[in-house]
């Protein structure tokens, strides 16, 4: 049981991790504005007590970075690939105007 | 290199594949639990960021020196990559932070030098498809200097008084954080590798259409 929980864990995570792209677009529109954090000096709340707009979920930012560093990566290597694609064309361009190459 | 490029992409590919298995098997940190795993592309982003702008200087210095293309080739090259991967690592940071630190950015120093060197990049890359002519010994100048800023953004945690982690996290990283953190390292070294070697090919192919354009026009 132990065992199934902590499978279902980890491909949770996964999920978050490598599925992310999907959510990201979701995630950016859900994020409350900044609010700076300090260490509660006149009383504690517990956390469950705090108003849904200040209990912050962990996933959603997990989620959003993991999809910034997939896409950029993707994006990336796809520029590379168009570019090298479109220089190859114009060396067979002028590979068929210089017949001697 | 030409040889090694399919093997190393499906290598590449395979690592980019179980990186998140086994970031997700990695324990929670105990005080940020699940953000604590952005760490695991964050800190990787960075150094493939730092090792693009090393790259860049090194061989603006060469350029500089012995006026030799190819280094030029690998300057730009390297500028790219600190550029593409350090927008990474300004965005993953923040979205770190926004939990961990309940802001999404804060004028700290290691944060501000970190932005200042990207900024610089990002201008040597502006000055090498606007500056016209020449811009390419100017630009590589600008690399040098960029480069210079990064021990600054590296030790800045240990010599002033940030928000940032320090660079002892890196080092004292538990077991099972330490495998995953260090697999990602090496996936996103290698990736730097094939990106380097494509890129560079790209710059030799445009400087041989130019050659050949200038010889049609002869």
């Amino acid at each position: 049981m132990t065992r199934v929980r902590s499978a279902w864990r980890v491909l949770l995570v996964w999920l978050l991790i490598a599925a992310g792209p999907a959510w990201s677009l979701t995630v950016s529109a859900q994020q409350p504005p900044p609010r700076p954090t300090k260490p509660a000096q006149d009383e504690f709340v517990p956390i469950d007590q705090l108003p849904p707009g200040e209990q912050l979920p962990a996933a959603p930012l997990l989620i959003a970075a993991y999809s910034v560093a997939w896409l950029a990566v993707a994006g990336y290597l796809f520029s590379i690939w168009r570019r090298l694609d479109r220089v190859d064309r114009d060396i067979a361009e002028a590979g068929r105007r210089l017949p001697r190459i | 290199m030409q040889r090694l490029f399919l093997p190393l992409t499906i290598v590449v590919a395979a690592m980019f594949a179980y990186a998140p298995l086994m970031i997700a098997n990695a324990p929670f940190e105990s005080t940020m639990l699940l953000v604590q795993k952005i760490f695991y592309f964050h800190v990787p982003s960075w150094f493939v960021m730092f090792s693009g702008a090393f790259l860049c200087a090194g061989a603006s210095a060469v350029y500089l020196a012995k006026g030799s293309r190819d280094a030029d080739h690998y300057a730009v090259t390297g500028a790219e990559l600190a550029v593409v991967f350090g927008l990474m690592g300004l965005i993953t940071g923040p979205l770190w932070a926004r939990k961990a630190w309940g802001v999404w950015w804060e004028w700290d120093v290691k944060l501000t030098l970190a932005l200042i060197v990207w900024l610089t990049f990002v201008a040597y890359l502006l000055l090498r498809r606007y500056g016209g002519p020449g811009s390419e010994k100017l630009a590589a100048g600008v690399g040098i200097f960029g480069a210079a800023n990064i021990p600054f953004v590296y030790y800045s945690v240990n010599w002033w008084r940030t928000m940032h982690p320090k660079t002892t996290v890196v080092p004292t990283l538990g077991p099972g954080m330490r495998g995953a953190f260090w697999f990602c390292v090496l996936a996103f070294m290698l990736l730097m590798v094939l990106i380097v070697a494509a890129r560079v090919r790209l710059e030799r192919q445009r400087a041989l259409v130019d050659e050949l354009f200038l010889e049609l026009e002869d």
